[in-house]
């Protein structure tokens, strides 16, 4: 039995729902994905000066225990088959940023034989931060797109009540 | 020794296995037959006054209009400082050479990868296989006439320019 | 004197009853989404090969037995040291000392056999003709 969903909209549940979505928001664990040049830019992201762990996002190494997939590098096509897998083997509330020109849409080696023309031909992505590569600014301000978003989910109201679009 | 010496002193053991050489761009190189590459590597490691002892780099290019894969042997000696280039040409339809691997080991890897770029095998290869694409990759993608797949795997391998 | 025991009874049934609300607050509010990729075991993205129970190594065995050897020699020791004042003051010091003494002498002599027979090492290195007659490990 699962209260997901199942309430009508009243100030009750959708202040309960704020609630939750505050503490979901807050406590976003990425999982490092890094596979290119991009990853660098997440490492400084993840660093002292452009902190990501002030957001409660702290790195995790096993998709088991992580909320967010930030793909950062080009994704060649024997390792899109992996990131498949891998993004199955994250629990659900899940979501995936795409970081840098290569995980959009191939970037500059769109052309390649071996590269993957973006992560979306894999996996859904939620946001997606251009630049090759992003700063870790970038990449902080994708995260505090991710967070908004994260705030409109609807958990214990019924999706179908909701008057309040994106 | 100078390039052209050391080229001397390559043909005057190996007449007949080895063809052109040139000396007078900045890589000097000589061809050597296939089926001898082999026996002139481990000459050239084992003479002292030769000593290459590293081989630098292994590749391959591709000459559909030749009709042949060139494969390429950078070698360097430390002992002597001094460097060679050799050129072995394989035949495009069938193109097998000899394996280095039991000269210098750092050849294992660099025959996978022209094998799994260019499709030239190597005898007595231990461990032929490709190296960088996928293991069920259709094709050897260096070559002139590779063509891309539609997709792998259900994956489309191209991309729609948003510009149109 | 049974009163005071309430205490216990209360902290545990708090701990029971807040434990249960957190776990059962979280499976209402959580989504459950069991699918077959997910359920599999995790290989850095690989699909799984081969056996997941490797076999201990079976020197910890021999480290267990040395550790708990003396862990319990030392729990013999504590309670003499707990009431060897006792002891001083009736006079009976020396024969406290002489008996924990014989009891601490002879295990020590069984490390002492321990030690010469190179059980301590991690690698118990034999003799070399021994050795090469077995073959490498």
């Amino acid at each position: 039995m699962s209260l997901i969903n199942s309430m009508p909209e009243m100030a009750l549940t959708t202040t309960v729902d704020d609630m939750l979505n505050w503490t979901r928001k807050s406590s976003v664990w990425y999982m490092i994905f890094g596979l290119a040049c991009c990853a660098i830019e997440m490492m400084q992201a993840g660093g002292p000066r452009a902190d990501l762990e002030r957001f409660g996002s702290a790195p995790r190494a096993t998709p088991r225990v992580s909320d967010l997939l930030i793909v950062s590098g080009t994704l060649t096509l024997k390792m899109a088959l992996r990131t498949k897998v891998l993004y199955d083997q994250m629990p659900e509330p899940k979501y995936v940023i795409s970081m840098g020109s290569c995980a959009n849409c191939g970037g500059l080696f769109q052309l390649a034989y071996s590269v993957c023309d973006g992560v979306d031909r894999v996996i859904p992505v939620d946001v997606y931060v251009p630049g090759c590569p992003p700063r870790p600014e970038a990449l902080t301000e994708g995260l505090i797109v991710l967070q908004k978003k994260i705030s409109e989910e609807r958990w214990l109201v019924r999706k179908d009540d909701q008057t309040v679009t994106a | 020794m100078d390039a052209a010496a050391i080229v001397r002193r390559i043909g005057e053991r190996f007449a007949d296995r080895i063809g052109d050489s040139d000396d007078t761009v900045s890589d000097p190189f000589v061809f050597v037959q296939p089926d001898a590459i082999r026996e002139v590597c481990a000459y050239l490691k084992g003479d002292a006054d030769l000593a290459f002892d590293v081989l630098s780099n292994l590749t391959g290019v591709d000459y559909p209009k030749a009709g042949a894969i060139q494969v390429v042997y950078h070698l360097y000696s430390y002992r002597h400082r001094h460097r060679i280039v050799l050129k072995v040409d394989a035949n495009r339809d069938d193109p097998n050479v000899q394996s280095v691997c039991s000269v210098w080991r750092a050849a294992n890897w660099l025959e996978r990868e022209v094998f799994d770029l260019l499709g030239v095998t190597f005898q007595d290869h231990p461990d032929m296989r490709r190296l960088l694409m996928p293991e069920d990759w259709p094709g050897h993608p260096l070559r002139k006439d590779f063509v891309e797949p539609e997709e792998y795997h259900g994956i489309r391998t191209s991309r729609e320019s948003l510009l149109k | 004197m049974h009163f005071q025991f309430a205490n216990v009874l209360v902290f545990l049934a708090f701990g029971v009853v807040l434990v249960g609300l957190m776990m059962g607050l979280g499976s209402l509010l959580r989504p459950s989404n069991p699918q077959g990729r997910k359920l599999g075991t995790y290989e850095c993205g690989e699909l799984p090969t081969g056996n997941a129970w490797v076999n201990f190594n079976i020197r910890f065995y021999l480290i267990a037995l040395v550790f708990v050897i003396f862990d319990v020699e030392l729990a013999f020791v504590y309670p003499v040291t707990v009431v060897f004042r006792a002891w001083l003051e009736r006079g009976q010091g020396l024969f406290a000392l002489a008996e924990i003494g014989l009891f601490l002498g002879i295990l020590f002599l069984g490390l002492v056999y321990v030690w010469v027979k190179r059980d301590l090492e991690w690698l118990r290195r034999v003799p070399a003709n021994a050795a090469s007659a077995r073959g490498d490990r």
